[in-house]
């Protein structure tokens, strides 16, 4: 049992191969094994995610090199929630793809597609920056490849720059691993915490640039403004599928503020306080109006869509910027709700794009199956612009509450409320030029030309429709189970005591039971998984 | 020596910063090769500079922090992988629309942006 931590990344990563190797001219088997794959990431995640759900850690020492030397994969109930909302997107996005047969458009999506959610499942589960830079890596690599599938110069174009954005972005991340590397002498972020809390208050210069640096790394990241401007064209250009797996990586970059402010950086570390409070909280402002006024002025169905991407992001990093335990298990609940409608929104758009010239917003002919897709469209559209009843109302409301009386309380809720409003009034256009006047418009598209999607890509909206109101019906319970990972996150000594603390090679604990440097290679299996006293 | 560290650092950013801004693809290509140089020397000086010492735990009385030289050996990979995927998607984008201009425009439409700035000229 105490491997199962690193499954999330070994599986996606055995399995991509395979499919090219083995399944290269099968497009029957790659799907097979590609669902296959994701069903049991779903199993894998829907189990890591029980055993963490009551506050254990777990820990897995690659090699079992002992932590701030080895590589160290650890599991909370933060990251173990991720990868299960990572791997409950996947299979729908997964549907999508093999329903709309987008994944024949091109070679290797689904090679591809595995590698991409390794990259992800790593970027959650690693305990040490570095890595994180890799999984980074790994996870952009793929999104590369997934960007540019099924061609066209269009996407091409908007690929260099997506690649060039993310290359610097990577650049940016080295800086700060090896500012902060300079400074603490680790990498490791248990370890790190441990160490930030050292620094006197007179040599603070190089770790408050190590700590800028990194959060500008996962801004662009999270598309914050003014670092957002890779998203709209990315997001628009990409496949509808890709657009809708995408919507989980900006997910990553507030994963990664989220992660790093409350165990590395924490509230209270003088050195870098009023980070989050004094320039995150305003960008995020800032970030929820450009998207609620780039929905507003988009012309075109997928910029509408990517911009309230945008907009959903800066509500996710207000509520982290507010940095209160009850702002940070409302930014968890937010994150969940924003990740399943961005992606269901994509996905639609790519239904629309199916039987329309184009995706500007003007009259044309109704698209084939319009009633049932403006239908999903009408919902996702209520979710994404937080209007009553579904996830994204309950989600805007737990914002202002944990807003309220913190901060500049004025701003979020006047901020919160008019681009909540400028949402609507831009959704509203969009669905009412595309579906409810098209009839108005020009002649109805002749029967026979009009390819209806088929039932499997309406299956995987739906399934994804039916997450999001899963999530509304259940908002108590998973408020409870994300304010109990927020109140975790604000006391992270059980996590560092697992990390720090679990004996391996080369570890003070190993070397106190005579398994030290190059000492007793089969340790105990049951020492790798060690759980934190809570 | 610290000086001269710091200074190829500084002008290998400086002159990949410059050249990333040209916004056309060649030149962007180049700068950010020129910042992973920069940024790979910098992950060097992380664990302090030090000559002639060994990067393992030997009898010698020194020995330099063996970690940044690890790092840099995975980002020198990484950035290599990176640098030959822009090169391709960048070729396959330049042979497809005609245009190696990095930003948004169109290529019809920054041909007549062109076309007019001459005629103004």
């Amino acid at each position: 049992m105490t491997h199962w931590l690193i499954a999330p990344v070994v599986m996606p990563a055995l399995l991509a191969p395979f499919i090219i190797l083995a399944a290269r001219y099968h497009i029957g088997i790659q799907r097979t094994v590609s669902v296959a794959g994701v069903v049991a990431m779903i199993a894998v995640a829907l189990g890591l995610f029980v055993q963490t759900a009551d506050g254990d850690i777990l820990l897995y020492q690659l090699g079992d090199w002992a932590a701030p030397f080895g590589i160290v994969l650890v599991g909370d109930s933060l990251s173990t929630m991720m990868v299960l909302l990572m791997a409950v997107l996947a299979l729908f996005v997964l549907l999508y793809a093999i329903g709309s047969r987008w994944d024949q458009r091109g070679r290797h999506f689904h090679a591809l597609f595995q590698f991409q959610l390794m990259g992800i499942a790593g970027a959650f589960l690693t305990g040490d920056l570095f890595n994180l830079f890799v999984f980074f890596e790994v996870l952009l690599i793929a999104s590369y490849g997934l960007m540019i599938h099924g061609g066209g110069n269009k996407r091409l174009r908007a690929g260099v720059q997506y690649v060039l954005f993310n290359l610097l972005g990577s650049t940016l991340f080295l800086f700060a691993l090896g500012a902060l590397y300079a400074e603490t002498g680790t990498l490791n972020m248990a370890d790190l915490a441990e160490r930030a809390a050292l620094i006197g208050a007179e040599e603070t210069v190089g770790i408050r640039i190590a700590a800028v640096l990194l959060i500008l790394v996962f801004a662009i990241k999270a598309a914050i403004v003014p670092l957002h401007f890779w998203l709209p064209s990315s997001y628009s250009e990409a496949p509808g599928p890709v657009a809708a797996l995408f919507a989980i990586m900006t997910k990553v970059g507030a994963y990664a503020i989220i992660r790093t402010y409350t165990l590395v950086f924490p509230v209270d570390l003088e050195v870098t306080s009023g980070l989050h409070g004094t320039w995150l909280l305003p960008f995020a402002l800032l970030t929820m109006a450009v998207g609620a006024i780039g929905v507003l002025a988009a012309r075109k169905l997928d910029r509408l869509v990517a911009f309230s991407v945008i907009g959903s992001m800066g509500m996710v990093m207000v509520a982290v910027g507010l940095f209160t335990e009850r702002s940070i298990a409302t930014a968890l609940y937010y994150i969940v709700h924003s990740t399943l409608t961005a992606a269901a929104l994509f996905l639609i758009v790519d239904l629309v794009r199916q039987n329309r010239k184009s995706l500007r917003l003007k009259l044309e002919a109704p698209v084939a199956g319009a009633p049932l897709i403006s239908a999903m469209f009408m919902v996702a559209a209520i979710a994404m612009a937080g209007l009553p009843p579904l996830s994204g109302f309950l989600g805007k409301l737990m914002v202002l509450s944990a807003g309220y009386g913190e901060g500049p309380d004025v701003w979020i809720w006047a901020v919160v409320l008019v681009a909540s409003l400028l949402t609507v009034v831009g959704f509203a256009r969009a669905g009412s030029v595309v579906f409810w006047k098209a009839k108005a418009g020009a002649a109805p598209v002749p029967a026979e030309d009009a390819a209806i999607p088929s039932g499997l890509a309406f299956v995987a909206v739906g399934g994804l429709l039916a997450a999001i109101i899963l999530h509304t019906v259940f908002a108590g319970w998973i408020f409870t189970y994300t304010s109990a990972t927020a109140a975790r996150l604000f006391a992270p000594a059980p996590y560092i005591e697992t990390v720090l603390g679990t004996a391996g090679k080369l570890s003070d604990a190993g070397k106190a039971t005579g398994q030290g440097y190059g000492g007793d290679a089969a340790a105990p299996a049951d020492q790798t998984e060690k759980k934190g006293d809570h | 020596m610290e000086f001269l560290v710091a200074s190829a650092i500084g002008i290998l950013t400086a002159a990949g910063l410059y050249l990333v801004m040209r916004l056309r693809t060649f030149p962007v290509i180049l700068g950010v090769s020129l910042l992973t140089y920069a940024v790979n020397v910098f992950l060097f000086a992380s664990g302090r500079l030090t000559i002639g010492a060994p990067p393992i735990l030997t009898d010698a009385q020194t020995y330099t922090d063996p970690l940044p030289q690890a790092l840099v050996l995975t980002a020198i990979v990484i950035s290599f992988g990176m640098t030959a995927v822009i090169v391709m998607i960048a070729l396959g984008a330049y042979l497809g629309s005609s245009d190696d201009h990095v930003d948004d425009l169109p290529a019809k439409e920054a041909r007549d942006k062109r076309k007019a700035e001459e005629d103004a000229a």
